[in-house]
């Protein structure tokens, strides 16, 4: 990874500082706005609402944070977000593991077809089918539900993780279970015992990818969970902002700093895994 | 190559070399697997992807074909209009202007993202480690966060009263910018916002997985360009790219898809900023359609025409996808 082309730098020492400075200034730029959340979810309400975020909180002070906490619909929210991310994850990553298998070990008829499937599935985008999810849910009872959400979730992450994993289960060498099931192994117990540890990384990561996709959805949260204070915490984020009294942006920011960093802190972990991960599969394709 | 495996981890070689087996006969994992193994294997996955996509795609596109209101929604069965849905939704000059208006914020923002994204990458390779570093931070960040966050944070930035972007416009002398209202001034900057919260968050996947590939280009071709007294942009546009084409590619088609059915953060801005009418794009224009106004059979037929102009943008792509067949 580290291996960028030396040729590529330049060769004056002022053309390396140059560059150095740009590229210092590019990464202050991105990272701005989320300086400017946490900057001004730590200023007192009252001095944001009249004056703005001052550039720095010199009158630094909780009381954001606190009011969110306090906030009964918060908490209603945060553990909405849990139970539909958590039994999403829980339930894409088992099935997806059983199709990754599939399409890794197994040469089959109607494979390649699977597995074009995969690649096309994944780009049908949810905005273009949220009015029939939501009166197909709606038929079944199943809006403003944990299950109904949970299901298109599941739906909405399976191709890419089935696409994910199946490259984590080619990257384990089929030998490892043949020798297995050689000593007596199952092919099943060759599988549970050889391949499944072997794969933890590789589940981790893409069980990380599933729940951060739910947890960040917004656009089908937001059908499905119509009416009702039961949200997840994006609507109930975006309900926030829409208060009437005019938006208290101390407030709004303390409540997107807590839903951002756990998402940072678990993102950061798992997204060079998933940036080679992207390329191999391209290039390899 | 994804997998590191551990060396010290490795029982099955151990176990293999303990016991003196006289070459068994290996059993391939091909033959010994029953035929049935891997369709029993899809079974759950397959059914809950067309639970969860398949079904309702063919059910959208019934009820694209019905009359299907607020009257359908409290049991009266859909009445059968064949294709009214589309011819009322295509001779309606409204849908003409959400649809180009779509298409140029598609290009605009895939466009940029590309752009900034490769120039990143290219940027990222020729700077020191820690410059290097400091970048794929702050994009790693900017990447994870929350979209419903992300547009709140750009709206408290650009708010006509108290936003730091006014502010610093109207410090670099730019006094026009005192109180400029973004998201209540029109289409035209409501867009520029709309778009900026989009490349902001959708720039670093471009930039680091074309960095990832650009690492992986053999370095004596670009040696050999160098040699030959090629340019920097050259060695870029002539070497560089052209070795990564897949993954550009690819990015570039995920750009199309992404920004095409852009909702969430154009929803999020138009709430609390003026008429809806003269910003919607199709996925909000889909969404007031059906869910705000219960049209569900004009919804269904909008959402079907999205999914054709996507199709059509990317036909080419997925047919050489269907053409290589056998991936990997």
């Amino acid at each position: 990874m580290s291996a960028a082309n030396s040729i590529m730098r330049p060769r004056t020492a002022r053309g390396r500082t140059t560059l150095n400075a740009v590229a210092v200034a590019v990464a202050l730029v991105w990272v701005f706005p989320i300086y400017w959340m946490i900057n001004t979810s730590l200023q007192p309400t009252s001095t944001v609402r009249v004056e703005g975020p001052a550039p720095v909180p010199l009158e630094f002070t909780p009381e954001a944070y606190l009011g969110v906490l306090a906030d009964q619909s918060f908490w209603t929210a945060l553990s909405m977000s849990l139970r539909v991310s958590l039994l999403a994850v829980a339930v894409a990553l088992v099935s997806a593991t059983l199709a990754a298998v599939a399409l890794s070990r197994f040469r089959f008829r109607g494979r390649a077809s699977a597995v074009v499937a995969v690649l096309v599935i994944q780009m049908i985008p949810a905005e273009a089918l949220f009015i029939s999810q939501f009166r197909m849910l709606s038929d079944w009872g199943l809006v403003n539900t944990v299950l109904g959400l949970s299901l298109l979730y599941v739906g909405t992450v399976m191709p890419f993780i089935v696409w994910m994993l199946k490259g984590f289960v080619d990257g384990v060498p089929a030998d490892l279970e043949e020798s297995a099931m050689t000593d007596g192994c199952t092919r099943f117990g060759a599988f549970a015992r050889v391949t499944l540890p072997l794969l933890g990384p590789g589940l981790v990561s893409t069980g990380v990818f599933a729940f951060l996709v739910s947890w960040n959805e917004f656009t089908l949260a937001l059908v499905i969970l119509s009416s009702g204070g039961r949200v997840t915490l994006p609507v109930w984020l975006q309900g926030f902002q829409e208060g009437i009294s005019g938006t208290d942006w101390a407030g709004v920011m303390a409540g997107s700093t807590l839903i951002a960093v756990p998402v940072l802190i678990l993102f950061s972990i798992v997204q060079r895994r998933m940036a080679r991960g992207m390329v191999s599969g391209a290039v390899k394709g | 190559m994804t997998i590191h495996a551990p060396t010290s981890r490795r029982p099955l070689d151990e176990a293999a070399t303990d016991r003196p087996t006289p070459e068994p006969p290996r059993p391939s994992l091909r033959s010994r697997g029953q035929v049935l193994t891997p369709y029993l294997l899809l079974l759950v996955p397959t059914a809950l992807v067309v639970l969860a996509l398949g079904y309702p795609m063919i059910r959208q596109l019934v009820m694209s074909f019905q009359e299907f209101g607020f009257a359908q929604q409290f049991g009266q069965p859909p009445e059968w209009v064949g294709l009214d849905n589309y011819t009322a939704i295509l001779s309606d000059p409204y849908f003409w202007v959400v649809t180009l208006r779509t298409l140029v914020f598609t290009a605009g923002a895939a466009g940029t993202t590309m752009v900034i994204g490769v120039a990143l990458a290219v940027l990222m390779q020729r700077v020191a480690p820690a410059a290097r570093t400091a970048v794929q931070i702050a994009l790693v960040f900017a990447w994870a966060t929350p979209v419903i966050a992300a547009v709140a944070i750009w709206k408290l930035m650009t708010d006509h009263r108290n936003g730091v972007v006014n502010d610093v416009l109207v410090g670099f002398g730019l006094t026009e910018f005192e109180g400029f209202d973004w998201l209540d001034g029109g289409a035209a900057t409501f867009m520029l916002i709309g778009a900026t919260v989009v490349i902001w968050a959708s720039t670093p996947l471009v930039a680091l997985s074309v960095f990832a590939a650009l690492a992986q280009v053999d370095e004596s071709m670009v040696e050999a360009a160098q040699l030959d007294g090629a340019s920097l942009g050259r060695t870029v546009w002539s070497v560089l790219l052209p070795n990564i084409r897949p993954v550009l590619v690819l990015l570039g088609i995920l750009q199309v898809i992404w920004d095409l059915r852009v909702f969430a953060q154009i929803y999020s801005l138009q709430q609390g900023a003026g008429s809806t009418e003269e910003t919607n794009l199709l996925g909000t224009y889909i969404y007031h359609t059906g869910i705000g106004g219960g049209n569900y059979g004009v919804a269904s037929a909008l959402a079907m025409v999205m999914l054709l102009l996507l199709v059509a943008l990317t036909w080419r792509y997925i047919r050489r996808l269907g053409k290589q067949g056998d991936l990997s």
